[in-house]
């Protein structure tokens, strides 16, 4: 075994998060902030579309969640308040990299270019995924905590083998940190220095259970460190800090520097999903200490203060986001037959007999049904 | 993850040298182990997507070194030893396989599988399913399975039966060297994910036969004994045991044909139950404890099919249903020769119900 060449708590010097406390560029009164020259503050063209698809991502996310109400979707896991993290991240990404969003993500899904009645076609019951992996680079809305993480160190580690320029982002929430393939894969990562970003949204709540009680650890951003994943720890309600963190995450990676894990700090304003009901857990007067730090507010607030963004142009965005929002309930309000012999078709890549056999007594049933 | 106890037949080398990929001269004979390690090597060299990883597979070889010499002929980047971690192991596959490669993996022990339970079950399993066909996961996950040598708890572990329930899994199994390349040349091949379960006693049992993927197809069944009087059916480990059986049945007046499955998951329901309409009794041999095991499944499908034409219940000798026991008492938990044998004795040749002592129930 070699000698390092330099000491232990210098290498952990270098892969801690910098200055202990989360960067911004921006702070919640629209003012610009120092993030220590770690972040590169992102240009003036990328400011707006940030904004720009902040907008329309919380018009969406508003109307999955009256679509849920309505009953047109079986369930909505509301991302109202992480716009931040759900755009910075999207929009950071280059095309030819990939995204493993949760099931919390569909804000970014839509960011990424998928349709937004295909996004929700998982929360409206009619199949597991309704879009096309390949088609965006967007892997299925993982369910499972902290499995996709894994996927994407894969799919990063072939690309390297394969030589290809390509990065995978993993939307991680805070109580996944905890799952073991967290874990796992921060270590593959780590030893396969794979060209993956993990990125965590600590929204302080898993379901019900407060951070508190999720991690002892003074960060999450603490937990790449053991890995030898550099870390780096933002005010995830800064869109601009989340953008310029993923962007320096990619060349990093794209530069053959391995894996970035980043913590953004956020908060989930909504009930974990349409059917929770979170004054059970937590007090209101939280809510709304986390509404004065509101992502979109301060982002306009500071377009509006360096005179980027006027009423004509925030007129527009929100036109066009009240438009996004239209197709949405329109796509979604119209009834949908899901076609029961798919049950059947994709299981194997070719139907077995005995699925064969399933299906032809499926369809006798719905004929007699019928019939009668 | 628990460190690894090695059995004490492992380390061993695997029979025969592996000799170059692809020999077409006169077949020698190989071991199960060295049949594998050359559909690796063969298919390695086939196929430039195909990479082979898990832990200690590369240097060393594997434990039971099957993938002996394969990281110093194709290089660390297409065969490469992973950290310690199954759940890893079965993820990154997933995640490779979505781009583009064929990744064939080994999880060392059947029962050091379990923390990649999530990753099979839930992502490789229904990835296909979930994006309606759009995601394919061309893996193979090689597991050395079941006992009969020796080894320690948590090293000889049957569990075909978890991996048979999940549909979107191929699950296969071979019972002879040659089919082992056959079966394994075919599971690389496979669009579908398949679980690959080694039969761990067998790994140094040799045949002489040509190793080639054609032959019967990776969801077939085979015959490996035809006979008129009983069909027994079975897989991967207890195939030789059921063999050895019929021999010593011919010597008591039953003829008795034996079927390979090969492939458990999906079943083969036309070959076996063409057997058993022709013989009308059968027997289900596995290692796997019986109760909700894979025999169950076995008996249950061929009563739906042959229901008529059965002279007696289906029958199962199986391992017992206890946690699998120390070496020392392994012996006990197997089925042997002899449970075969008595089982096939009660298969009412004189048209008498067998009965419970002390119950007055009949067993049928």
């Amino acid at each position: 075994m070699a000698m390092p060449a330099t000491a232990v708590s210098d290498r952990i010097a270098e892969l801690l998060p910098p200055g202990g406390f989360p960067l911004g560029l921006i702070d919640a009164d629209g003012q610009p902030t120092d993030a220590g020259g770690v972040l590169n503050p992102p240009p003036p063209e990328a400011l707006l579309e940030l904004h720009r698809r902040m907008v329309v991502g919380r018009r969406f996310d508003t109307q999955a969640t009256a679509l849920a109400r309505q009953g047109r979707l079986a369930v909505y896991p509301s991302s109202r308040g992480q716009e931040a993290c759900q755009i910075g991240v999207a929009l950071a990404l280059r095309e030819q990299d990939w995204l493993f969003p949760t099931y919390r993500d569909s804000v970014a899904v839509l960011t990424r270019g998928v349709g937004g009645v295909e996004v929700l076609s998982m929360m409206r019951g009619e199949w597991h995924c309704g879009y096309d992996p390949y088609e965006h680079r967007v892997a299925p809305q993982c369910t499972p905590l902290a499995t996709n993480a894994l996927h994407a160190v894969g799919l990063a580690h072939a690309a390297r083998l394969k030589g290809e320029d390509t990065v995978a982002l993993v939307l991680l929430g805070d109580g996944a940190t905890s799952e073991g393939d967290t874990h796992e894969a921060l270590n593959f990562a780590g030893v396969w220095n794979a060209p993956v970003v993990f990125l965590v949204q600590n929204n302080g709540y898993a379901i019900s259970v407060p951070l508190s009680k999720q991690t002892a650890a003074p960060a999450l951003a603490c937990k790449g460190v053991g890995y030898g994943v550099p870390s780096l720890l933002v005010d995830g309600n800064d869109a601009a800090a989340v953008f310029a963190a993923v962007r320096c995450a990619v060349e990093r990676a794209t530069a053959g520097g391995g894996p970035t894990f980043i913590e953004a700090l956020t908060y989930r304003v909504d009930a974990h999903t349409s059917a929770d009901d979170p004054t059970r857990y937590r007090d209101d007067a939280e809510v709304q200490a986390w509404l004065t730090r509101d992502p979109l507010a301060r982002l306009e607030k500071h377009l509006r203060a360096t005179g980027l963004l006027d009423d004509e142009r925030a007129r527009a965005v929100q036109e066009e986001a009240e438009q996004v929002a239209a197709e949405a309930r329109e796509g979604l309000s119209a009834e949908v037959e899901v076609d029961p012999a798919a049950l059947f078709e994709h299981v194997y890549a070719e139907p077995t007999e005995n699925l064969l056999e399933q299906r032809a007594r499926l369809l006798d049933e719905l004929a007699e049904e019928e019939q009668s | 993850m628990t460190a690894t106890l090695e059995p004490r037949t492992a380390g061993t080398r695997p029979g025969t040298e592996p000799g170059p990929a692809g020999t077409a001269a006169a077949p020698r004979p190989v071991t199960m182990a060295g049949a594998l390690n050359t559909a690796l090597a063969d298919a390695l060299a086939a196929d430039p997507r195909v990479v082979v990883f898990g832990e200690d597979v590369g240097t060393l070889g594997g434990v039971f070194r099957v993938t002996d010499g394969l990281a110093a002929r194709f290089g660390a980047e297409r065969v490469f030893d992973t950290p310690l971690a199954e759940s890893a192991i079965i993820g990154t596959a997933i995640g490779m396989a979505m781009n583009g490669l064929v990744p064939v993996v080994e999880m060392q022990f059947d029962a050091f599988a379990y923390p990649a339970f999530e990753q099979i079950t839930s992502h490789l399993a229904k990835m296909r399913n979930r994006t309606r066909g759009r995601v394919a996961l061309p893996v193979v996950v090689r597991v050395p399975y079941g006992g009969g040598i020796g080894g320690v708890e948590h090293h000889c572990d049957s569990s075909e039966a978890y991996y048979a329930h999940t549909p979107g899994l191929r699950v296969v199994t071979p019972a002879t060297p040659a089919d082992a390349y056959r079966l394994l040349r075919q599971s690389i091949e496979c669009p579908d994910p398949v679980v690959f379960l080694e039969p761990k006693r067998r790994y140094w049992a040799k045949e002489t036969a040509p190793l080639t993927a054609d032959g019967p197809a990776i969801d077939r069944a085979v015959v490996r004994r035809s006979g008129t009087d009983v069909t027994v059916v079975t897989y991967g480990g207890t195939v030789g045991t059921a063999l050895e059986a019929a021999e010593a049945a011919a010597g008591e007046g039953w003829d008795v044909e034996v079927v390979d499955l090969r492939s458990l998951a999906p079943f083969d329901d036309a070959t076996v139950a063409e057997s058993v309409r022709r013989t009308g009794r059968a027997l289900v041999v596995h290692e796997a404890q019986g109760f909700a095991g894979y025999g169950a499944e076995v008996a249950a499908r061929l009563t739906e099919r042959c229901f008529h034409h059965l002279e007696a219940p289906i029958l199962r000798v199986t391992g017992l249903d206890v946690p699998y026991p120390p070496p020392k008492l392994e012996q006990h938990h197997l089925p042997t020769v002899d449970r075969i044998l008595d089982a096939i004795d009660r298969l009412q040749w004189d048209d008498e119900p067998e009965r419970f002592e002390g119950t007055g129930e009949g067993r049928a």
